[in-house]
């Protein structure tokens, strides 16, 4: 954190030198309150801007068109809830999102408040939003918000509810996921959660946190890799794939209690699950009958039954959004390309022509959207591709040469994918056209794998 | 250094220099003993070099102990290891080099049903993990068809996969890479 002190200070340390003695005490009093002070500045910034030090919105491209608000810190947030700045995050969520670019908002008002509206018009806010936060007497939280259209100077709407602390995390994201619907009409993706792994040294954890990066809570805790975690449906189990017993072993666990059961553990391999939109099937890569196929296995475990018939190496299976077709990658053809088959098996589709290697298949919750990892000169990509078809051509997201495993938020804005930036893995979220990213919160240990959890938690 | 030039020299130097003179002296008296060097009645000297039994050796020592490691990869005399089938960028062919590798194990298992191998294949750290644990079985399934056809059975082998996510060397260089691509034979 830079602190900027102001120029006078410097000149009359130059001064100082050549000045006789006894002037030099007052110049030493005046470079020591310099010290203290920028001390007390730099204190001063990273208790008000905690938010600000957690993310970074990195907006790319030109003239991208965001509705601007202005969020005004909440009534006594620093003081009853002082290790989280709750309309920080209101604000992070919405610039997260792209949609929305955040308007210095001074002062002091609550939900109470009557703003002057030509004065937030005059800042160039459409939209403004202030609230309150209060320690209630049981120990909980009374958090309470409006939101105003400036533009049109009324009331959009407001809640208050009453939250325990471990709550207000989410109360804010609530907040945001609010906002975001009344101004753009679709649902905001803020409470949801994402599932993430850690590898640090020889450790591995499996994690959910909330769609920010933040609180992150482990679900698995191995001394062996685990990867590929699929969240079911309903947002209450996650399977993924643990070499525990010194081999590729499909399990599901339930988040909440902890739970966990082998669904697959044949011989060979057992990898890549992917639930079907009832969350009654899962699809999955088998090597028990030699080669790396696709099979389809019942959630509760059993009734395996096989895909895909090829030579070749089949894998990443995806369902479509309606559960009738699954997409996957082959490398049927050569080199690994996306393919597409029906849940009932017969006819295979080649979807990816584009370069000779694409993997790791995601597809829109409306069906109409592709995005994949696909290898371009050595640098591995994160892509998209219309499916409506009409030799639509894939368009790169990013610039970086390392992303992998792409997952869609469940409102289809967002995209998570993790990367690679400064030497160390990262999970970062991007708008569909690229053009606006954010880092998420990055331990010290590497983070990859991610998958964005669906509505309700 | 005649003698007057010795007691021109101060202190230590000539102190040293005189011990010198003295040292001499003594060494040439006593290498006046009275036996010729060349006396044909005098005992012969034997002459012996260390570390050989004789000509043709090339110098081998008489301490050399070779160890045995038996611990998992180790490498044998060859700088090779004795568990290990590594492969090229991209391919799962069993080369030739790795035959003696196979046979070995395939006669061991041959000889001794109860015995389980796990054969472990393993890619470098390039490309994505699903796709690259595909590959490291298709590694392990090669190494595993080829114990079968040297007298393994199909139910004491089990081929499987740890992809990109067990690397045996870090780094993103080509002698990494190399060192990755590989199928690890162990009993379990």
């Amino acid at each position: 954190m830079m602190v900027i002190v102001p120029d006078s200070f410097a000149a009359s340390d130059a001064a100082a030198a050549t000045m006789p003695q006894t002037r030099r005490p007052v110049l030493r009093w005046l470079a020591a309150l310099r010290a203290s002070f920028g001390l007390a500045l730099a204190a001063a910034l990273a208790f008000s801007a905690p938010a600000q030090a957690q993310f970074r919105v990195e907006i790319s491209g030109v003239g991208a068109t965001q509705l601007p608000i202005a969020i005004v810190k909440f009534r006594d947030e620093e003081r009853s809830a002082p290790s989280l700045s709750l309309s920080g995050i209101v604000r992070a969520d919405l610039e997260r999102s792209g949609v929305f670019k955040s308007i210095d908002a001074p002062g002091a008002l609550d939900e109470n408040s009557q703003p002057v509206m030509t004065e937030w018009r005059g800042r160039a806010a459409d939209a403004l939003v202030a609230g309150s936060v209060t320690r209630l007497a049981d120990g909980r939280f009374d958090v309470r918000f409006k939101l105003w259209d400036v533009v049109k100077g009324n009331v959009l709407g407001g809640q208050s509810t009453a939250v325990d602390a471990a709550d207000l995390r989410l109360a804010a994201h609530r907040i945001a996921d609010f906002i975001y619907e009344k101004l753009t009409g679709d649902k905001g993706v803020f409470s949801t959660r994402i599932a993430y792994v850690t590898k640090g040294g020889s450790r591995y954890t499996l994690r959910v946190a909330d769609a920010d990066g933040e609180g992150g809570q482990v679900a698995l805790n191995s001394p062996e890799p685990i990867i590929s975690p699929a969240w079911s449906p309903d947002g209450k189990q996650l399977a993924y794939v643990s070499f525990e017993k010194q081999k590729a072993v499909v399990y599901a666990q339930d988040t909440s209690s902890g739970a966990r059961r082998e669904l697959a553990n044949f011989r060979g391999s057992n990898s890549a699950p992917a639930w079907s939109p009832d969350g009654q099937t899962l699809a999955l890569t088998l090597s028990r009958e030699h080669g790396s196929q696709l099979y389809l296995i019942d959630s509760g475990g059993g009734n395996v039954r096989r895909l895909t018939t090829s030579n070749a190496i089949d894998t990443e299976p995806a369902f479509a959004p309606d559960g009738r077709s699954i997409y996957f990658v082959s490398d049927r053809g050569g080199g690994p390309q996306i393919y597409r088959i029906g849940v009932g098996g017969g006819n295979v589709e080649r979807i990816t022509f584009g370069g000779n290697y694409n993997i790791s298949p995601a597809i829109s919750p409306d069906g109409r959207t592709l995005a994949y990892i696909s290898r371009q000169g050595g640098a591995f990509r994160l892509y998209t591709l219309d499916l409506s078809g009409g030799g639509a051509q894939p368009v790169a997201l990013t610039d970086t040469s390392d992303d992998e495993s792409p997952s869609f938020a469940p409102n289809g804005r967002l995209i998570i994918y993790a990367s690679r930036a400064q030497g160390r893995d990262v999970l970062m979220t991007t708008t569909l056209d690229g053009k606006i990213k954010a880092r998420l919160v990055s331990t010290t240990a590497d983070v990859r794998e991610p998958v964005w959890g669906p509505f309700g938690r | 250094m005649n003698q007057n030039s010795i007691l021109r020299l101060a202190g230590p130097a000539r102190l040293l220099s005189l011990s010198t003179l003295v040292a001499a002296a003594v060494l040439l008296a006593g290498c006046s003993s009275s036996v010729p060097l060349n006396d044909a009645g005098g005992a012969p000297v034997e002459s012996r070099t260390i570390g050989g039994s004789g000509a043709g050796t090339g110098g081998a020592s008489e301490s050399r102990v070779t160890p045995v490691d038996l611990s998992k990869g180790a490498n044998d005399a060859n700088g090779g290891a004795q568990n290990i089938v590594y492969f090229d960028f991209d391919s799962y062919v069993v080369k030739d080099e790795y035959r003696p590798i196979i046979d070995r194990f395939a006669k061991a298992l041959a000889a001794d049903r109860k015995k389980h191998l796990q054969v472990e294949g393993h890619t470098d750290e390039r490309g994505g993990r699903e796709y690259n644990l595909a590959l490291g079985q298709k590694r392990a399934e090669a190494v595993a068809k080829s114990l079968a056809l040297l007298g393994a059975a199909d139910t004491q082998v089990e081929a499987v996969s740890f992809g990109k996510e067990r690397p045996a060397a870090q780094g993103s260089d080509e002698t990494a890479y190399a060192k990755n691509r590989r199928a690890e034979l162990n009993y379990r």
